[in-house]
């Protein structure tokens, strides 16, 4: 008897039953954090643990999937959790993001437009979007169950009279089906109206802080603002170097000791695609 | 003493109970979509395929499970639950997480359950109600989350003043208990968000 060293998907199955529970209530209350019982994961809290949670509850042998750090499939923190699922689920993964079914994401939305049969998977590190305004999860806690986020406006606010506009630019608040102000992690808020009426379910995950919470599909997801002055999307104002493109969110790369510097796309499977489809931006060398 | 039938051996319920909570996932996510629940032998009458099989996928002994007369008044059901997944049974149904509904259409009313609490709302129990049909009944036009647009369900055998019922619970919202509904094999969902009307 040679008996598998781990449950499938690591997590044992009673472990998977309250994890399973906790998203199914975080579906049926959009945006409201459902706290539960965060076990210890082979890797330290703020490298995914929360997402992979959700991930390892969810995930079947005919998944395939797909995971993302800052929009690059490449990075050590990506490459470990493909390989750690590759392990211990014995899923299929893939780079592509239009084959994926759940994609397990750090910090960005995929610019290619998700479908209805994938599932979003969000890793969080700090998912109140009021802690840093009160410390006191009470206090938090209240301010939720009464829709009290005047406070929330008022940070807003001044960011406009420090800056004259609204500086927040990233884990930007949004307000989930009229009624839960939700941070959307530490997406830029380039990413925010992607969350809008989004065909895929989108599920988050808060390790340490021991949250889930959800976004079903097609559901109003609107980033706050004010009349006077609008949520607006940010992106460096340059096409990608390498892919040529004009609407994908950019990293800015420093590329030498005197203010070289070059733009190109964050997300790495966009960026490969429009390649492979013959797109050239100004440097598309510049990787080899 | 009678023996209880074991639902199936541990490798298989691992992948039967992802399976199912997939469906019930998907269900959840998509109010009105009808999805089909892996197949399950040995639940004891009046216990259907499908309200079995959420069982075996979402209890355990952290869920007190109310049942209804038809339910209640079977040992052999509280025997497979009690083996199976290890649920107190509890007679309280404001104290349940799950209720387990055999006739629909008698369905205590929902304000009995757990609602939850402003501060917590997700501490409200989920009703699994088995329906007569959710393809043969009278049409219920849904809208809200998880829906583009609207979505129809024919759900057959639910209380009379169901769309009475359920539009008080929305009113609640965030508080307010969901509902899965069963029928054979297959099982749809309607969450408290969900706005229904009939056609």
């Amino acid at each position: 008897m040679n008996a598998p060293a781990y449950n499938f998907a690591y997590l044992d199955e009673q472990t998977k039953r309250m994890i399973r529970r906790a998203i199914l209530k975080a579906i049926a209350i959009p945006g409201y954090q459902v706290p539960f019982a965060s076990r210890e994961m082979p890797m330290p809290y703020g490298w995914g643990t929360g997402g992979v949670q959700v991930t390892a509850a969810i995930l079947g042998p005919d998944d395939t999937l797909k995971v993302i750090d800052q929009g690059s499939d490449d990075t050590t923190n990506a490459i470990s959790i493909r390989k750690f699922f590759e392990k211990t689920a014995g899923v299929a993964t893939t780079t592509t993001t239009s084959e994926a079914t759940v994609i397990q994401t750090r910090h960005r939305i995929p610019e290619a437009p998700l479908q209805e049969h994938q599932v979003l998977v969000y890793q969080v590190p700090i998912p109140e979007p009021l802690r840093f305004l009160e410390p006191r999860e009470t206090e938090t806690r209240r301010m939720h169950a009464l829709a009290e986020y005047g406070l929330m406006h008022v940070k807003l606010y001044e960011d406009i009279a420090h800056h004259g506009h609204i500086a927040t630019s990233y884990a930007y608040p949004v307000k989930v089906n009229a009624r839960y102000v939700m941070d959307p992690s530490p997406t830029p808020k380039f990413d925010n109206p992607k969350m809008d009426d989004c065909p895929a379910l989108q599920l988050f995950g808060a390790g340490r802080e021991k949250r889930i919470y959800a976004v079903p599909p097609h559901t109003t997801v609107v980033s706050l603002d004010f009349e006077d002055h609008p949520f607006e999307r940010y992106r460096h104002e340059a096409p990608c170097a390498l892919c040529g493109a004009t609407d994908s969110y950019l990293d800015e790369v420093v590329i030498d000791d005197r203010g070289g510097r070059m733009f190109v796309c964050s997300d790495t499977d966009h960026c490969e695609t429009r390649r492979a489809d013959g797109h050239r931006g100004v440097q598309p060398e510049a990787l080899a | 003493m009678q023996s209880v039938q074991e639902a199936s051996s541990i490798g298989a319920a691992v992948i039967a109970a992802q399976s199912t909570f997939r469906r019930v996932m998907d269900a959840t996510a998509r109010p009105g979509s009808i999805e089909v629940i892996p197949e399950i032998a040995g639940a004891p009458a009046p216990l259907s395929q499908a309200a079995a099989a959420i069982a075996l996928t979402l209890f355990d002994h952290d869920t007190p499970v109310w049942m209804d007369a038809p339910l209640a008044s079977s040992e052999a059901v509280a025997a497979w639950l009690r083996f199976n997944t290890g649920c107190p049974i509890v007679a309280d149904q404001a104290q349940c997480t799950f209720a387990l509904v055999a006739d629909a259409s008698a369905a205590p009313p929902f304000e009995s359950f757990a609602l939850g609490t402003p501060d917590y709302p997700d501490r409200s129990t989920t009703l699994i109600l088995q329906a007569a049909t959710l393809t043969g009944g009278p049409e219920l036009v849904l809208s809200g989350p998880g829906i583009r647009g609207t979505a129809s369900l024919r759900v057959g055998g639910l209380p009379e003043d169901f769309v009475m019922q359920h539009a008080a619970n929305r009113a609640l919202f965030p508080r307010g208990v969901d509902l899965l509904l069963v029928a054979d094999n297959h099982v749809a969902a309607l969450p408290r968000t969900t706005i229904v009307t009939r056609a």
